[in-house]
C-alpha cells in the first residue's frame, strides 16, 4: 500500500498550475485525494507528477450571487453540507454531501475533485444533473462554462480537458414551489451508490409539474439524466399514479452495468424503484 | 478483619484498554530495532502459473536494495508443515517461496529486502517473473470434476482426502422408515477473517549468539516456534524467541504458520540484519487463511410426529491450493462431530471430501467447522417443519436431548458435558413473546409485509482439547495448557500464561481469578503472555479454550501456592499446616481469626527464609500444566426478526435475541462483547460478507468489495443467559469466544426464509443474502 515515487507540485495560482499542467509529462490534478491517492495506493495510477491543488487561494469556499450558488473546486464535502445558506436554500446539495463516505472522506475530499473524477458510482453527479449545475473550467486561454448535461462523458470521463483546472461550480436556486432529493441505495461495503437518484421539481399552486430534473447514478458507468420521466412529468399535474408511471422510465438510456450486487435487471428495477420515491419526497417538499 | 470482596464474575472494566483506546499498545509494526530492512513479497497474480523464470537483475540494481531470494536461494528449508494429518491425507508440499509453480493468486515466489518500505515495493514491481499461465480450478464443486486442472501431483483429481464419520448402515435404515425425508442443498461460503490489524512480523539475528528473535502477530507464539523450527528451518528451539505483543484480532487466522515470518526468519540470517514484513490489506486478502467453504448436500428423515430419525450428509470442503497449519481438521473433528446437534438424532452419516483449489487456503475461522454444522443442522430442522407442517418452535422442542448434568453419548464421537437444551429455548421464547410475535407477523402479511422470525439452537465444543483425544484423530500437537504464578517477595504477583490475548481481555479476567482466589487487590497482579522466552509451553487461544484450559492451568498453581503458603504460615504460626486455612488473604489458624498471617508476609518469608520449615525450598512460584478431559459444550438459543423491504429486496434485521449459557461466567461485561461481536460476524455472513472468485481472481479482495457488518446493520441486541457449569474443569467455565458467530448465521437465514414463506419459498442455498439476490429470489419465488 504504498504508491511508486512521483514528484510533488504545489502552486499557489491556477496560472501557475496550469503551466505545470502544459509542462509537466503524465501529471495528474490533486485535490482532496480522497480518489486518486487510493487508487496511487494500490499502484494502479502511477503518475510520475501529482499537482495539489491545496495551496492555491481562492480555490474553496461558497458565495451566493444573484440566485446562483458559487462553490470553489476544493470546497470540501463537509463544507458543502454544512452551509447554512445551502442547507436553505438548495438544501438537496447538503443532503447530498452528507451521504459521502464517511466523516473522514467528507473532510478532505472535495466537490470539484469528486466530480472532476467522475466516479459512476458518486452521488454528487446525480444532484448535479437534476439541479443543472455549471461546470467552471480554466485553461490557458481563460475561462468555459460546461453545463452538468455535457460534463459526464464516459466512465470516469469528463469535460474537463488535459491542459484545464475545474476551478468552480455554479448551482442554481430554484425558484418557489420547488422541492428537491437524492436517495441512493449504498453498496453494502463501499457505500457507494449502487443506484442514486437526484428529483427535482418545481410545481404551480395546482400542481401542475413547470419544471423537472432527474439524475441517475450508480448503475450505469456514467451519471445521465432520465430523459424519459422527465418528459412524462412536464406539463403534468403529480400525482401519485402519474409519478409511478413516468418512473417506470428511469433506467431509459442508462447502460445498467451487473455486477456482484445485482444483476442488470435488478440495477433497472432500482432504478424505477429510487426515482419513485425522490419524486414522492420532491413533491412534498415542493408543496409543503 | 473485613471480607475481601469476590471480583471473579464481576464486569471488571478491561485493563487493557486504556492502552489500547489512546494508541499505546505495542503491535509487532511499533517495535523498533536498529538497522532494519523491509521486506516486499513478489506475489503471483496468476491462479495457476508454471514459473519459467524470475529476473532479478533491474530489481538488484534499485537504490536501496539490500538483497532479493527466490525459492532456489532457501536450499535446505522445508516444507511448511500441516499440523493435522487424517488417514491418507495427501500432503502436498508447501514451500515457503514457490519455485516451480504458483497455485494462487498472491502465492510469493520471491523476497526483496531494502533499505526503505518504499524501496522495497519499488524494486519487487522490477522482478520480472516469466510465467507459463495454466487452467485454474476455483470453485468447490469443480475440483473434482473430469477435466479440470491437476494443482498437486500427490493429489489426483484435487482430493486432499475423503473422510467419513457415523454409522452409514444405520442411516439407510432409519431413512427407509421415515415418515418424511427433507433433502437441501447447503452452501457455507467462504470469508475473509479481516482483523483490525493485518500479519506483520520482524525477524532478528544476533551474529553475536546466534539466537533469532521473531516478533510475530501470532495467537499461538510456541506453536509458531515449534512448527518453524523443527519442521521447517531446522534451527534448535532453544536458540529461537517468539514475541507476539498487542495483537489486534485474529478470530483464527493468527494461528498458522505462515510463508512470511518463515522467509524473514530465515532471511535475517543471510543478511546479518533485521527484517520486516507488514502486510497490506490487500495482501491480507489474499494471503490470510480464508474460512468456511462448504458445499453440502444435506438430507434430514423424520417420522411422521416431526421426530428427527436420521440424517446423511455429504460435504465438500474446500483446502486452498495448499494445507494450511490445521486445515484438515476444520470440515472433519470440528465439523461432522457436530452434527448431532443439540438434538435426539439415532443415527447420523458425514462424509467430507476436501479438495484442492487454485484458491487461498483456508483454515479455521472464528468457530471453525461447529459454525457450518450449526447452520446445517438448524436449516434443515426448519426445512423439516416446513415440509411436516410443524412451528419451527415445536419441532426442536420436540427433539431436544433431555437435560443431563454428566455426559451424553452423540452419535459422532464426542461426549456432551452438561446442557438443559429446552431451559435455554424456553427462556428465549420468554423474551421474544413468542405467541405475540406469530399474531404480529399474521397482521403483518395480511398487510404484504414480509415479516420473519428465525430461530438457531446450537451447540459447540469449545476447551479444545483433551490431548490424548486429539493425538488420537490426527492432531500432531497436545492441546493442554501452562500457567505460572510467580510470587515476589514483596507480595506482588507475575502470571505466565500460555494463553494469548489478541483481545480477549485476559489481563483482566485472569488477574480477577488471582485476585479472587488469593484475596489480593488485582492491581498487584501482572499478566504476561505471548512471549516463548518467558513462558514455559503454550498453546495459544483459539477454540474458545483460554479461560477453560488456560484459567484452569492458573487454578492449578495458585492452588500450589497456597498449600506452600500454609507450610511457611504454619511454621510462622508454629501450628501445623493441616490447621491453616487460607481466607481473606491471610493465611489462618482454623477457628482462630486472631492467629494469622497476611500472604504478604508468608511471600516474604519465602524469600528471606531466616525463620523457615525445615527441608521446604525457599521461594514461591508455581507452574502447572493443564490438559482437560473433555471438551466443553457450550449452547444456547438465539432468534432474529427481519423485515424484508419488498421493493429493494433489502434485509433488516428488526429484532435479535440470544440467550446463551457459557457454564459459569468469569467477566459478564467481557463475555457480553464476545457475544456481541460474534453476532455481528454471523449476521455478516448471512447478509454481506462473501469471498468470490472469477476464474482464481479474488473479486472481493478489498473493503470496496468485501462488505464486512457495520453498525447501523444492527439492530440493539436483547441477551441473556442461563447458567449449566460443566464439571469438566473445576472453574465450571466453557468457552464464550465463538457462540455469537456459531448461532447468528442461521438464525438470520431462518427469519428471512419465513420472511419469504408467503411467497412460497422454503429454502436458500446460497449466502449472502444481498438485497439483489434477495430480490432474485423472491421474482422467481412462486407467488
Amino acid at each position: 500500500m504504498y504508491p511508486a515515487a512521483f514528484e510533488y507540485h504545489a502552486p499557489t495560482s491556477v496560472k501557475d498550475a496550469l503551466k505545470l499542467l502544459d509542462k509537466l509529462d503524465d501529471a495528474k490534478l490533486l485535490a482532496g485525494g480522497h480518489s486518486l491517492i487510493p487508487m496511487m495506493k494500490l499502484r494502479l495510477a502511477q503518475p510520475k507528477h501529482l499537482i495539489d491543488l491545496g495551496k492555491i487561494k481562492g480555490l474553496a469556499g461558497i458565495k451566493e450571487e444573484k440566485g446562483v450558488f458559487t462553490v470553489g473546486a476544493m470546497t470540501t464535502h463537509w463544507e458543502v453540507e454544512s452551509s447554512k445558506p445551502i442547507k436553505a436554500k438548495v438544501p438537496v446539495v447538503s443532503e447530498t454531501a452528507a451521504v459521502i463516505g464517511d466523516p473522514a472522506v467528507r473532510n478532505k475530499g472535495t466537490i470539484g475533485g469528486s466530480l472532476a473524477h467522475a466516479d459512476p458510482a458518486a452521488d454528487m453527479p446525480a444532484t448535479a444533473i437534476a439541479l443543472g449545475f455549471e461546470f467552471v473550467c480554466e485553461g490557458a486561454k481563460g475561462k468555459r462554462t460546461v453545463k452538468a448535461d455535457d460534463w459526464f462523458k464516459g466512465l470516469m470521463t469528463t469535460a474537463v480537458k488535459d491542459n484545464e483546472v475545474l476551478t468552480t461550480i455554479r448551482i442554481p436556486v430554484s425558484g418557489p414551489g420547488s422541492g428537491a432529493c437524492y436517495m441512493k441505495f449504498p453498496h453494502p461495503a463501499s457505500r457507494f451508490a449502487i443506484v442514486g437518484v437526484c428529483a427535482a421539481v418545481t410545481v404551480d399552486k395546482s400542481g401542475v409539474c413547470k419544471k423537472v430534473g432527474v439524475g441517475v447514478t450508480g448503475a450505469g458507468t456514467k451519471a445521465v439524466r432520465a430523459k424519459g420521466v422527465e418528459a412524462a412529468l412536464l406539463n403534468k399535474k403529480l400525482d401519485a399514479a402519474t409519478i409511478e408511471a413516468a418512473a417506470q422510465k428511469a433506467a431509459d438510456g442508462v447502460d445498467v452495468q451487473p455486477d456482484l450486487q445485482g444483476s442488470v435487471e435488478y440495477k433497472a428495477h432500482l432504478c424505477r424503484v429510487f426515482a419513485r420515491r425522490a419524486l414522492e419526497a420532491a413533491l412534498k417538499r415542493a408543496q409543503g | 478483619m473485613a471480607t475481601v470482596e469476590r471480583v471473579l464474575g464481576k464486569s471488571i472494566k478491561r485493563r487493557e484498554d486504556p492502552r489500547f483506546i489512546t494508541g499505546r499498545g505495542t503491535y509487532v509494526d511499533d517495535v523498533k530495532l536498529p538497522g532494519t530492512t523491509w521486506a516486499a513479497f513478489v506475489r503471483s497474480p496468476h491462479a495457476h502459473a508454471r514459473i519459467k523464470k524470475i529476473d532479478t537483475a533491474a530489481a538488484l540494481k534499485h537504490p536501496g536494495v539490500v538483497a532479493i531470494f527466490t525459492g532456489k536461494d532457501m536450499t535446505g528449508v522445508n516444507s511448511l508443515p500441516c499440523g493435522w494429518l487424517l488417514p491418507e491425507l495427501k500432503v502436498p508440499p508447501h514451500m515457503p517461496l514457490a519455485s516451480d509453480a504458483a497455485r494462487c493468486v498472491g502465492d510469493p515466489v520471491a523476497i526483496v529486502i531494502a533499505e526503505s518500505h518504499d524501496a522495497a515495493e519499488d524494486a519487487a514491481e522490477k522482478v520480472k517473473v516469466t510465467w507459463e499461465v495454466l487452467p485454474a480450478v476455483s470453485a468447490t464443486d469443480k475440483a473434482t470434476a473430469k477435466g479440470s486442472t491437476q494443482i498437486h501431483e500427490v493429489a489426483p483429481s484435487n482430493t486432499a482426502f475423503t473422510w467419513q464419520i457415523g454409522d452409514a448402515a444405520a442411516v439407510e435404515t432409519a431413512f427407509r422408515g421415515a415418515a418424511r425425508v427433507v433433502k437441501k442443498k447447503i452452501v457455507n461460503q467462504r470469508l475473509v477473517a479481516n482483523p483490525m490489524e493485518p500479519r506483520a512480523c520482524l525477524a532478528s539475528y544476533d551474529r553475536a549468539t546466534g539466537d533469532l528473535t521473531l516478533w510475530v502477530t501470532s495467537q499461538n507464539p510456541h506453536v509458531h516456534r515449534l512448527l518453524m523450527c523443527a519442521f521447517v528451518l531446522g534451527i534448535p528451539e532453544h536458540k529461537v524467541r517468539v514475541i507476539a505483543p498487542d495483537v489486534g484480532g485474529a478470530f483464527g487466522s493468527k494461528i498458522f504458520l505462515y510463508n512470511e515470518e518463515t522467509i524473514c526468519s530465515w532471511a535475517t540470517k543471510q543478511i546479518k540484519r533485521p527484517v520486516r514484513w507488514t502486510s497490506s490489506r490487500r495482501e491480507a486478502f489474499l494471503t490470510d487463511a480464508h474460512g468456511r467453504d462448504h458445499v453440502t448436500e444435506a438430507e434430514m428423515a423424520f417420522d411422521a410426529q416431526g421426530k428427527i430419525v436420521g440424517l446423511r450428509v455429504k460435504t465438500i470442503a474446500n483446502m486452498g491450493a495448499y494445507l494450511s497449519t490445521f486445515a484438515p481438521a476444520v470440515p472433519t473433528y470440528l465439523y461432522a462431530t457436530l452434527l448431532n446437534g443439540v438434538y435426539t438424532i439415532p443415527a447420523i452419516h458425514a462424509h467430507v471430501t476436501g479438495v484442492f483449489t487454485n484458491t487461498t487456503p483456508v483454515d479455521a475461522y472464528r468457530g471453525a467447522g461447529r459454525p457450518e454444522a450449526a447452520y446445517l443442522l438448524e436449516r434443515m430442522i426448519d426445512a423439516g417443519a416446513a415440509a411436516l407442517k410443524l412451528d419451527p418452535a415445536d419441532i426442536r422442542k420436540k427433539n431436544f436431548i433431555p437435560k443431563f448434568e454428566n455426559g451424553f453419548q452423540t452419535q459422532v464421537a464426542l461426549n456432551y458435558d452438561s446442557g438443559n437444551y429446552a431451559a435455554a429455548f424456553d427462556k428465549l421464547l420468554g423474551m421474544l413473546d413468542y405467541k405475540k410475535f406469530r399474531s404480529e407477523q399474521q397482521a403483518a402479511r395480511k398487510q404484504g409485509r414480509l415479516l420473519g422470525l428465525g430461530f438457531s439452537t446450537y451447540i459447540e465444543a469449545c476447551s479444545i482439547a483433551p490431548s490424548k483425544v486429539v493425538g488420537s484423530l490426527g492432531a500432531q500437537a497436545g492441546l493442554y495448557e501452562s500457567g505460572k504464578v510467580r510470587v515476589h517477595p514483596t507480595g506482588g504477583i507475575t502470571v505466565y500464561t500460555g494463553s494469548h490475548s489478541h483481545g480477549q481481555g485476559h489481563e483482566t479476567t485472569f488477574s480477577q481469578l488471582v485476585a479472587d482466589e488469593l484475596g489480593v487487590p488485582m492491581e498487584s497482579v501482572e499478566i504476561v503472555h505471548g512471549d516463548t522466552g518467558a513462558i514455559p509451553f503454550g498453546m495459544g487461544t483459539y477454540g474458545s479454550r483460554s479461560g477453560s484450559v488456560g484459567g484452569t492451568a492458573l487454578l492449578m498453581s495458585l492452588q500450589k501456592i497456597k498449600e506452600k503458603g500454609k507450610k511457611i504460615a504454619a511454621h510462622l504460626l508454629e501450628a501445623s499446616p493441616s490447621d491453616i486455612e487460607y481466607t481473606n488473604g491471610q493465611f489462618q489458624v482454623k477457628g482462630f481469626p486472631g492467629k494469622a498471617v497476611p500472604f504478604g508476609q508468608v511471600a516474604l518469608t519465602a524469600y528471606v527464609p531466616h525463620n523457615y520449615p525445615a527441608g521446604l525450598e525457599p521461594g514461591l512460584e508455581e507452574t502447572s500444566f493443564y490438559d482437560p478431559s473433555n471438551f466443553c459444550f457450550p449452547f444456547g438459543a438465539h432468534a432474529c426478526v427481519v423485515e424484508i423491504d419488498r421493493d429493494t429486496g433489502q434485509v433488516k434485521i428488526v429484532r435479535y435475541l440470544a440467550v446463551d449459557d457459557v457454564g459459569n461466567v468469569m467477566n459478564p461485561m467481557i463475555v457480553d462483547g464476545m457475544v456481541h461481536g460474534g453476532i455481528a460476524q454471523g449476521v455478516g455472513q448471512a447478509l454481506c460478507e462473501g469471498a468470490v472468485y472469477d476464474d482464481g481472481q479474488l473479486v472481493t479482495g478489498s473493503m470496496m468489495d468485501y462488505a464486512l457488518p457495520k453498525a447501523d446493520m444492527l439492530p440493539m441486541y436483547e441477551t441473556d443467559r442461563t447458567v449449566t457449569p460443566t464439571l469438566v474443569n473445576p472453574l465450571g467455565v466453557k468457552g464464550a469466544g465463538e457462540t455469537g458467530t456459531i448461532a447468528a448465521t442461521p438464525a438470520v437465514m431462518n427469519a428471512v426464509v419465513d420472511a419469504l414463506a408467503p411467497l412460497g419459498v422454503d429454502h436458500i442455498e446460497t449466502m449472502p443474502l444481498t438485497a439483489g439476490r434477495v430480490w432474485t429470489i423472491m421474482q422467481s419465488a412462486k407467488r
